[in-house]
Parts: C-alpha cells; sequence; structure tokens
C-alpha cells in the first residue's frame, strides 16, 4: 500500500515491491494485482474444469456409474458458475490489468486500491460458493442459469450461499469495470487520442460499459429470489401473483451482455496478435472499434432469443429472431477483417498465432451455429439439447479461453522477462486444439439428434458419441496440467526476452524492458 | 488412462460394433409432420449457407496461411483498409439474412396458428412425470418412466427404449389437429417431441399453447427439455399415435375405466387389498424421492420408515399426502391420484419397512375428505 503513496510523494523514485506474503495481500500495483487475478482465474479453471471431467466421467457411458443425478446437476451448476465468473471474467480482468496501463502509458490503474479490493473480494465469493458442496443439501443444483422456482421454491439450502456469493462477483466486477474506465478515460498518454488506442484497450472499454449495465441487473434478479426465499414475497411465483418468466428476462438481460463480455476482450486480444505475426497493419480498425460497439449494442435487445420455447407472443419472436440474426453482420466484418489482415502478410505460426488463427477458426463455426439457432422455428429443435451446449462451448473454449491463451503466450516474454518453450507452447496449442474438437464437435451430433442437454443418462443412441466426448475431455483437461507446467518453466527460467520478443509487435507496452519493471511510464511517454 | 491403451481401444471398438442400437446418427430427422419438415428444410437451408460462407472465408485463409508466410520468402504487404470491401461485406450478408428470415418467419406464422383445433390435450408436467388429460372426455392420467430401475444401474441389459419409454403414453389419432395446452404443477419442464418439432415450456400458473398433426400412425418418442430437478433426465414422453377407429376405441375404453375407479371408491377393502395396490402407487409415484426402502435421501427427501408421520395419526399422515407440503418438492397427491390410490399408498406406507401400524385409511375417508375440502 506504501507503494503507491511513495510513489506519488517522489514519482521517479523506483521501488520494488514489498517483501513477503503482505505484498500480495495488501498491493496496489496494476502488475501484482493482474498476476492476482491471472492465477485465481486459473485455479478456478481447474477447479471447474474437474467439474466437467465429473460429468464427461457419468457420460462415459449410459447407465449410472459415478454419481446420482442429484449430485450430477450440482456439477453442472457449478462448472459453469466457476468457469464463467471465476475463470473467464477474472482472467480477463487480469490482462486488463497487466496490460491496459501499459498500453496507454498509464503509471497504474486509475484506482488502485479499489482495484485490491476487487480482486480480494473474488476468493471470498468462490469459498462461498464451494463450500455449499459439503453442506447437507448439496450446493446450488439448478443450472448456472439458475431458473425459477427450481431455484427459489425447490432449491436447496445452500441457494442462500450462492446469492450472496453472487453479489460478491457482481461488486467485483462493477468495480473493476469502473476502474478500467477510468484509467482507460484519464490516464492515456498524450497524444494517444481514442482512435489510436490498441484494440485490446478498446474492447475491454466496451467491455467496461457492459459490465456496470448488466450487472447490477444480476444483482436485482438474485436479490428478488432472495426476497422471494426469505421475505415471503413473489416476484417468480405463480401462486403468489407473480411470474416465472419474468425471472428468465431479468437473467437472460444480463446474461447475452454477458456472453459478450466474455469474448470482446480476447476479440481485442486477437487484434493485437494476428497483426503481430502476420506482419502487416490491422485490416479496418475504425470498422472493427465500430463492428465491436455494434456488437455491444445489439447484446442489449436480443435477450429473448434465450427463450424462444418459453410461450412469447409470436411478434416477439419474430423481433427477437430478427434482431439476433443482425449480430452475424458486425461479427462478420471482424472475423472478414482478421482475414484480410493475414492475407498478403508475411506469416509465422508462434503459439500466439497458432491460438489465434485457431481462434478466428472455432469461434465462428461457434457463429455459425449461432446463426442456425437465431431460427426460431429451428431453435424449437435445437432449444435445450447438446447443440447448444456444442454451441456456446464452441465460443467459450476456443473463443474465450484460447483467447486467454493466445494472450498468455504473447504477453509471458513481458510479463516474466523468459521466453516460453516454443515447442512445448506448440505441443500445447495441438493438445488443446484435438481435444477440444473431438469433445465438443460430437456434441452438434447427438444434440441433433435428439439428447437434451443437463442429464446425467441417456439412451444407447446417443453412446458413441458421448464416449468420444468424454475421451476428448479427458485429453483437453490433462493438457491444462501441461500448461501448468509450461507457465511455471517460463518464470524459473528461459531465454532471456528483449524489451520486443516479437519482431512485428507495435504497442508501448513493448517499449518498456522486459519483465516489465514494477513501476512503469512514471512519467508518461510522447505518442506521436 | 494411457498405460492401458489398448484396454480403452478396446472399449471404444466395442461401443461402435456391439451395441444393439449404435447409431452415428448426425444430423435431425425430418419428422412426421408438415411443420417438422419444414423446420427440417430451415435447418438444412441455413446450414448450408453457413458451409458455403464457411468454405469461402476458412479457404481464404487457408490458401493464405500456406502461401503467405515467411518462411516462403514473402514480404508483408502495407494496405490496412478498403473501405469497398468493408461495404461489400457488411451488404452481402445482410442481404443473405432477409432472404433466410423470409421462410423462417412463414413458418413460425404457421407454428403459432392454434386455432380450429379437433382435440385439445393438457399436459401438466410433474417432478418427474408428465399428466395427459382429454379436456372434454373425462379421460386423463399420468405417464411415468417405464424403464427398469435395474437397468439405470447397470444390473440388466438395457433395452432398444433405454430411457424413452412410458407406463402409460399418450394416445392421438392420426391426421387431426391437436392442440396442446402445456402447464405445470411445480418448476418449469418442456415438452418436446422431436418428430412433431412441438417443443413447449410447461410453465407453473400460464398455459402455453401448441400444436400438430401427425401423418403417420406410430410410436413416437421424446423427452422433457428444460431442468427440473433431480430426475429432469427420467421423464420421457411416448406418443403413440392410432388410426381414427382404433383412437376412438381407446378412448371409449379409458372412459370406461374411469368409470369403473369410481365404483372402485365405494367398495369395501381389506388391509391387504389396500397394502398390495399401494405397493405398485408407492414404486411408481413416490419412490424416486422417498426411494424403494422408504429410507428418502435425506435432507432434501426425508425418510418414511420410521417417520413421525408415516408412525403417527393417521389423519396427519393423509392430510400430508393429500395436500402436499408447501416449499418442497412434496406435491399435492390429493389432486393428482385417485382416492382409491391414496387411500392405498397411505395405507402401504403406514404397513410397509416396520412401520407396523396395522391401521388403514379407505378410500371412503379420501372422498369425505376430498368433499370438505371442495365445498
Amino acid at each position: 500500500m506504501s507503494a503507491v503513496i511513495d510513489d506519488h510523494g517522489h514519482a521517479d523514485h523506483a521501488h520494488g515491491p514489498a517483501k513477503g506474503l503482505m505484498r500480495w495481500v495488501l498491493t496496489t500495483n496494476h502488475k501484482d494485482i493482474g498476476t492476482l487475478y491471472l492465477w485465481f482465474a486459473f485455479c478456478m479453471f481447474l477447479l471447474g474444469g474437474s467439474f466437467a471431467m465429473v460429468i464427461r466421467a457419468e457420460l462415459f457411458q449410459p447407465g449410472l456409474q459415478i454419481v446420482e443425478p442429484a449430485f450430477f446437476n450440482q456439477m453442472t451448476t457449478m462448472h459453469g458458475l466457476v468457469m464463467v465468473f471465476g475463470a473467464v471474467m477474472p482472467a480477463f480482468v487480469g490482462l486488463a490489468n497487466w496490460m491496459i496501463p501499459l498500453m496507454i502509458g498509464a503509471p497504474d490503474m486509475a484506482l488502485p486500491r479499489m482495484n485490491n479490493f476487487s480482486f480480494w473480494l473474488l476468493p471470498a465469493a468462490f469459498l462461498l460458493l464451494v463450500s455449499t458442496l459439503f453442506t447437507a443439501g448439496g450446493g446450488p443444483n439448478f443450472g448456472w442459469t439458475f431458473y425459477a422456482p427450481l431455484s427459489t421454491t425447490y432449491a436447496p439450502e445452500s441457494v442462500t450461499y450462492f446469492i450472496f456469493a453472487i453479489h460478491l462477483m457482481g461488486i467485483s466486477s462493477i468495480m473493476g469495470a469502473i476502474n478500467v474506465i477510468a484509467t482507460i478515460l484519464n490516464l492515456r498518454a498524450p497524444g494517444m487520442t481514442l482512435m489510436k488506442m490498441p484494440l485490446f484497450v478498446w474492447t475491454w472499454l466496451i467491455t467496461a460499459f457492459l459490465l456496470i449495465a448488466v450487472m447490477p441487473v444480476l444483482a436485482g434478479c438474485v436479490t428478488m429470489m432472495l426476497m422471494d426465499i426469505h421475505f415471503g414475497t413473489s416476484f417468480f411465483s405463480a401462486a403468489g401473483g407473480g411470474d416465472p418468466v419474468l425471472f428468465q428476462h431479468v437473467f437472460w438481460f444480463f446474461g447475452h451482455p454477458e456472453v459478450y463480455i466474455m469474448i470482446l476482450p480476447a476479440f481485442g486480444a486477437v487484434s493485437q496478435i494476428i497483426p503481430t505475426f502476420s506482419r502487416k497493419p490491422l485490416f479496418g480498425y475504425t470498422s472493427m472499434v465500430y463492428a465491436t460497439a455494434s456488437i455491444a449494442f445489439l447484446s442489449f435487445i436480443v435477450w429473448a432469443h434465450h427463450m424462444f420455447v418459453v410461450g412469447i407472443p409470436l411478434v416477439g419472436e419474430l423481433f427477437f429472431m430478427y434482431a439476433t440474426m443482425l449480430i452475424a453482420v458486425p461479427t462478420g466484418v471482424k472475423v472478414f477483417n482478421w482475414a484480410s489482415t493475414m492475407w498478403q502478410g508475411s506469416m509465422t505460426f508462434e503459439t500466439p498465432m497458432l491460438f489465434a488463427v485457431a481462434f478466428v477458426i472455432l469461434f465462428s463455426i461457434g457463429g455459425f451455429s449461432g446463426l442456425m439457432l437465431a431460427i426460431a422455428p429451428a431453435d424449437f429443435q435445437y432449444q435445450d439439447t447438446y447443440f447448444v451446449v456444442a454451441h456456446f462451448h464452441y465460443v467459450l473454449v476456443p473463443g474465450a479461453i484460447f483467447g486467454i491463451f493466445a494472450s498468455a503466450y504473447y504477453w509471458l516474454p513481458k510479463w516474466t522477462g523468459h521466453m516460453y518453450d516454443e515447442t512445448l507452447g506448440k505441443l500445447h496449442f495441438w493438445l488443446s486444439f484435438v481435444g477440444m474438437n473431438l469433445t465438443f464437435f460430437p456434441m452438434h451430433f447427438v444434440g441433433l439428434a435428439g439428447m437434451p442437454r443437463r442429464i446425467p443418462d441417456y439412451n444407447l443412441q446417443f453412446a458413441d458419441f458421448n464416449m468420444v466426448s468424454s475421451i476428448g475431455g479427458f485429453m483437453f483437461g490433462a493438457t491444462q496440467i501441461f500448461f501448468l507446467f509450461i507457465v511455471i518453466k517460463t518464470i524459473r527460467g528461459g531465454p532471456p526476452a528483449p524489451a520486443k520478443p516479437w519482431d512485428g509487435a507495435e504497442g508501448l507496452e513493448w517499449s518498456v524492458p522486459s519483465p516489465a519493471p514494477y513501476h512503469t511510464f512514471t512519467t508518461p511517454p510522447e505518442v506521436k | 488412462m494411457m498405460r492401458h491403451p489398448h484396454v480403452w481401444m478396446g472399449l471404444l471398438l466395442w461401443s461402435i460394433f456391439s451395441q444393439a442400437n449404435a447409431a452415428w446418427t448426425v444430423n435431425m430427422a425430418p419428422g412426421a409432420t408438415e411443420i417438422s419438415h419444414a423446420v427440417f428444410d430451415l435447418h438444412m437451408t441455413i446450414f448450408w449457407i453457413c458451409v458455403v460462407i464457411g468454405i469461402i472465408v476458412f479457404g481464404a485463409m487457408f490458401w493464405s496461411m500456406m502461401v503467405h508466410r515467411r518462411s516462403t520468402g514473402q514480404v508483408a504487404a502495407k494496405f490496412h483498409e478498403s473501405t469497398t470491401v468493408e461495404i461489400l461485406w457488411t451488404v452481402v450478408p445482410l442481404l443473405i439474412l432477409v432472404a433466410m428470415a423470409v421462410p423462417a418467419t412463414a413458418t413460425l406464422i404457421k407454428m403459432y396458428d392454434t386455432s380450429e383445433p379437433d382435440i385439445d390435450i393438457q399436459i401438466t408436467g410433474y417432478q418427474w412425470k408428465w399428466h395427459y388429460k382429454y379436456l372434454g372426455q373425462d379421460v386423463e392420467f399420468f405417464s411415468n418412466l417405464a424403464t427398469p430401475a435395474e437397468q439405470i444401474h447397470n444390473k440388466e441389459a438395457k433395452g432398444e427404449h433405454y430411457l424413452l419409454e412410458v407406463d402409460k403414453p399418450l394416445v392421438l389419432p392420426v391426421g387431426a389437429k391437436v392442440r396442446f395446452l402445456v402447464t405445470s404443477a411445480d418448476v418449469i419442464h418442456s415438452w418436446w417431441v422431436p418428430a412433431f418439432a412441438v417443443k413447449r415450456d410447461a410453465i407453473p400458473g400460464f398455459v402455453n399453447e401448441a400444436w400438430t398433426r401427425i401423418d403417420k400412425p406410430g410410436l413416437y418418442r421424446g423427452q422433457c427439455a428444460e431442468l427440473c430437478g433431480k430426475d429432469h433426465g427420467f421423464m420421457p414422453i411416448v406418443v403413440d399415435v392410432k388410426e381414427k377407429g382404433d383412437y376412438d376405441k381407446w378412448l371409449a375404453e379409458r372412459k370406461a375405466e374411469a368409470a369403473q375407479l369410481k365404483e372402485l371408491t365405494s367398495k369395501e377393502w381389506t388391509l391387504d387389498e389396500l397394502k398390495e395396490r399401494g405397493d405398485k402407487i408407492y414404486h411408481t409415484t413416490c419412490v424416486a424421492c422417498h426411494q424403494a426402502e422408504g429410507q428418502g435421501l435425506p435432507p432434501m427427501f426425508p425418510a418414511l420408515k420410521g417417520s413421525k408421520i408415516a408412525t403417527g395419526p393417521k389423519e396427519a399422515h393423509l392430510s400430508l399426502v393429500f395436500h402436499g407440503k408447501p416449499g418442497t418438492a412434496m406435491a399435492a397427491f390429493g389432486k393428482q391420484l385417485s382416492e382409491v390410490d391414496i387411500a392405498a399408498v397411505v395405507t402401504y406406507e403406514r404397513n410397509a419397512w416396520g412401520n407396523n401400524k396395522g391401521d388403514m385409511v379407505t378410500p371412503k375417508e379420501v372422498l369425505e375428505l376430498k368433499q370438505a375440502e371442495s365445498k
């Protein structure tokens, strides 16, 4: 804490970090907090992944072998919650903490103490959430979408823990988002106009506005649940004059922008990485910014496409179908721009580039199935089947997660001062790529053949592809332990990284030495 | 896993070649109604549009990745924008989407036209079974999973329709316009039969409409599609579509059965008769939560064996079964079961697993309670 006070007092006096454990507890340094976020996210990624392994082990063969249906439901619920709120979102906040100040030439985040607080809320929130697995009635078992009344009248007692955990995560996210906006709008180096900002900064600025807009809606949603459960209200109970469908409207008004919160920062990171390894400037920078803003705007008016079978009126169905189809346009623009950036470049395929190219292709496949899901009459067949599971895992695993892997390899030299082992990095990529496709591609098939999601057991006709999915899942899961090994190896040693390890890279973050010193840009750089 | 690769490969091959119904189905089936064919056509149209766009975009990317690489001596070009192509690749996808929206809209309008039905069926979702009521016909029944627990727990070989079989299917006539009025008694369920392209959420307090007109007689199978708690994976749907004559005959038989059931209520029952009937009811209706030996799954689902209720005054026991326990998964079975069945199951619970109370609840007592309630 004192580091920042000192820093303001005499800015050019370089302080190192405090010693011992208290460095991490009290730190207000954006790099330390970024590191904390990234490690926390990785731990949650492994925890959420272990839940997925339980799911895939149970689904390996038809019949009940390993867990009972009641516990299976807790696993699907916790897998979703931990991956969304514990792994993907904190990983992007970690990247934002580390990279935004370095990319815009700022000495730190604008609100460093709040930054510390918003991180330390997360371990508390997840301790609260995960502890419910050990309570007598079991943890949350109503799916990560927690539809009422299954999550209210019919919920286990642990639902109250769940509600408070969601509140803590929400407070953390809102504070993180305020910090990002304050930093980007106030602390840019002289000469860096908005339209000169790197795209990662742009996509995070837009993401932060989405977070501020929808996290309070989620908070309202769980608060209404709390009132229904403990204070006798009937927001979501038809018996008391309430409306269970209202829950879904409120939830998805949060939930749809949420999926863009999990993908826009990855769009930004990939827009940094592809130009670097194509050695060619990003194609259509301006249109990329406008496309991101359009996607963010559209994300607010498409929520009911998650509810095509709840019985909304025909005009409602048509409106949400058209609006959803429209999202394909700005998303297409982004994909075309990335492809055009690669076109006539001078490409090399280091690990960050491999993950980035796989991101573009596999995310597009998730986009295609998304377009299919937008067609309301066809959605009557897809809704709540494994086709949906395949779709959102294609946008989240090779989308968000590959975007995070690409970023990690791209900036690891800057963070650690060492080059990672390229052979091991490529191996990690190929194992992840094969494992991921083996897991999720067959889910399209079983979904179309009629297998509903969130079931612990299934008819024999789905057996073969489920076994393939499980084998792929185990492979993908094991591969991520290997990633941990690569990162630790890079931290402990490896060839020293120059300030700019990638010859095609552009941007202020490459103007500081590797590893980035504890304090950077105490005097703002001049952007031409 | 890696130590015994042959075992895993063996398992995989076994699963491919030895299972009776092993099928690598990769696509939706066109189904058995005009609407389901229209939906299938939409699905294939949008699929092929995606495939063509994918081939063009990914083809260009792969070409570029093969040719435009530093190792082949490529020097990077400098271009980084072109308003013309930006407009082009905004407008062309927009036109494709408009072309796609037209048939989708037409099909959706047809799916929403529930007017002038020949038959109305009220479908009610319960945890974890379906209830069908033929409106205006005095015929109604529950439809429960028929797959034995031994198959689920891998003690017996699994049948062809494992988890997709029920004790009493919904019976419909071929060629008639059937309107479904879908609702729920507890949490949200979703009634889905893929062959009809009908999927409608069953929501407590709301009645949703859907319709179908089935072209061919036969058995059609589906499942609950919305997570509804512990046994969400175990509440299948089977629809038996019959020729008009067979359907009428079936309906007449069901009506006669209903009349017969009313007579049973006034019959004098012995303890053993009630216990025997109650045994069957318990093992279809109560067993999912309270378990085969009455041990329950505490704390969510309490044990009945030795419980205060099941060994206490019979009026309180009957009242709990009849009214349910609001705020828990215990439903009000007064609305779900006949007088005979409630009397039988309460009597059974009081005299099974060592709960040797020796007393019984008669159908007449249940009827009296029902009449007192409806006043």
